[in-house]
């Protein structure tokens, strides 16, 4: 455990080094949280949700940049994987398990830095909510990105360091429009599909800030089959990936 | 005290061979060979591009399972060799981690080993103690060549496989590291490398392994391979004499001709300096020089590529 802790301490350094990291997953979801809620401050029950907009913007652009950091360890591993650098790490007693822990540990932390940031930001803009639902809200949003941290690894193994980060970029696009990170999806076919989709769920956590309901059946099962699925990609396409030349 | 290396305590290649398949059909990359290095050893492997070094390079690191044969490090798989930091190497993809000092790479490379070298030790072999604050995405090629050589250390190994290590130094880094080297390879470690530096493997292996398309097509002491191939060359200009003239020649191996010059190449060179000048005294520019081991190596890996065509 000691080799784990001492190489995550290293990986950590070297990605809050990065500096392009701080304006994609930092600055850029603050800076369009205080363009696109500043307007609509005022407005307490945005697009019909029951919920203010400075609430459903701050969950909205912190599941963007939640997504957009955990995603950011697939550009990683990517340029990792154009330098060698991933074989060289099999010629040490890394294991597997460690090296995917790892990845995934440095994608969260980036992720809680995000979500910190826009919950200050949120404050700035009159959002008050109690102590335990923060707290609620954050744990279902740092659940909520576990597909995506899985999906994070699969890019990252999948695709070569110049085709990562368009990808990335469509990847967090899509899922923020479906997922209703722009406006609200409140019914119709959108919704049905929308539902089925984990970045809705993320999304769906701002309820949680006004001491409504959490996800329900559908919305743990939902991130639940995700996080298998992309997991179990992730693992086959690092596998494939050990084995090519 | 030299080890027997049938008692497992070296390295072994036993019968490996490796095929990949690609879109044009098959390719076999290693058809079969064996070697085996005794601790202590330092170990060229020579051969042209495609000839099979890199796979088995791969191969005896663990990174590629084998179709066919087995691979001992220290009599055990190369697996448990890794495991316990026994091996340490320098792949040809050549780069290293970003956003990181030197000295910070290497100390996370070290947390992941069970008795590491001492971080500074291994700045000082790998001539980086300059360069321990410097970020590893502003090095020049030849000081990231160097960090690499450094990583290979940094777990302490007995084994260290080096895959064309000299590649972008200049030739003072290049001296430096094999001086390096032949410390190193004081304290009883084994080397193993990849080269198309000729002149490397004659000046520092004990030994020379040469490949060609996926075989040996010779193992020995430097100096046992040119003696294979005849072990001077005789060169001349002598317009207008048949190729199978000279050939005739006492101890003539090889001719070539360029032009106007003639190239002898001969086991016993003066024997056959003597015959040349009484059957042609009008023959200038005479030289008579060792053959290096390019030759030796351009002659044995022509002869299987004319086997492979047959």
């Amino acid at each position: 455990m000691n080799d784990a802790l001492g190489y995550a301490r290293y990986e950590l350094l070297r990605t809050f080094r990065n500096k392009r990291l701080y304006i994609f997953s930092f600055a850029f979801p603050v800076v369009l949280y205080y363009a696109i809620a500043g307007p609509n401050r005022h407005e307490h029950n945005f697009g019909g949700t029951g919920i203010a907009a400075s609430v459903y913007f701050m969950v909205g652009l912190a599941a963007f940049g939640g997504m957009t950091a955990v995603l950011g360890s697939g550009a990683r591993i990517a340029a990792e994987r154009a330098v060698g650098w991933n074989r060289q790490l099999r010629l040490t007693p890394l294991s597997t398990r460690t090296y995917f822990r790892v990845k995934v540990l440095t994608a969260y932390a980036m992720a809680l830095v995000t979500l910190a940031l826009l919950f200050v930001a949120g404050l700035t803009m009159g959002v008050h909510l109690r102590a335990g639902n923060w707290l609620q809200m954050t744990i279902l949003m740092l659940v909520g990105l576990a597909p995506f941290a899985a999906i994070g690894i699969l890019l990252g193994h999948l695709l070569t360091a110049d085709s990562v980060g368009p990808a990335i970029g469509g990847v967090t696009a899509v899922f923020a429009l479906l997922g209703g990170v722009w406006f609200p999806i409140s019914h119709g076919a959108m919704r049905e599909i929308a539902e089925a989709i984990p970045s809705y769920w993320l999304v769906q956590a701002s309820h949680v800030g006004l001491g409504g309901s959490g996800w329900g059946a559908t919305g743990w099962f939902v991130v639940a089959a995700w996080t298998v699925v992309a997991a179990a990609a992730a693992r086959r396409a690092y596998a494939r990936d050990t084995e090519r030349v | 005290m030299k080890p027997d290396p049938a008692n497992g305590n070296g390295i072994e290649l036993r019968g490996l061979k490796k095929t990949y398949g690609s879109p044009k059909g098959p390719v076999h990359a290693v058809r079969g060979i064996d070697v085996a290095v005794e601790p202590g050893e330092t170990v060229a492997l020579l051969g042209p591009n495609g000839a099979g070094k890199t796979t088995t390079v791969d191969m005896l690191l663990g990174l590629q399972q084998p179709d066919e044969g087995t691979v001992s490090v220290f009599g055990a798989p190369p697996g448990r060799a890794v495991q316990a930091g026994r091996i340490g190497a320098m792949l040809q993809t050549g780069g290293v981690l970003r956003d990181l000092n030197v000295r910070e790479l290497l100390a996370m490379m070290a947390s992941l080993f069970p008795k590491p070298l001492d971080v500074e030790e291994t700045l000082r072999l790998a001539k980086l103690d300059g360069l321990a604050d410097r970020r590893t995405e502003r090095l020049s090629g030849g000081e990231t060549q160097r960090l690499r050589f450094a990583v290979a250390l940094i777990s302490d190994p007995d084994l260290l496989v080096l895959d064309e290590p000299t590649v972008g130094m200049d030739v003072e880094a290049r001296r430096a590291f094999w001086s390096t080297v032949r410390e190193l390879s004081g304290t009883g470690k084994t080397f193993l490398f990849a080269t198309h530096y000729l002149e490397e493997a004659d000046a520092y292996a004990d030994r020379a392994v040469l490949m060609a398309r996926g075989r040996i097509v010779a193992d020995g002491p430097t100096t046992e391979i040119k003696a294979l191939v005849g072990s001077r060359t005789v060169r001349a200009t002598l317009d207008g004499i048949p190729i199978e003239a000279l050939e005739r020649l006492p101890g003539v191996t090889r001719v070539e001709r360029h032009g106007e010059a003639v190239l002898l190449a001969s086991s016993d060179s003066d024997q056959t300096l003597r015959a040349f000048l009484d059957a042609y005294p009008d023959a200038s520019d005479i030289e008579v020089r060792g053959a290096g081991l390019e030759e030796a190596f351009v002659q044995l890996t022509a002869d299987e590529q004319e086997e492979v065509a047959v």
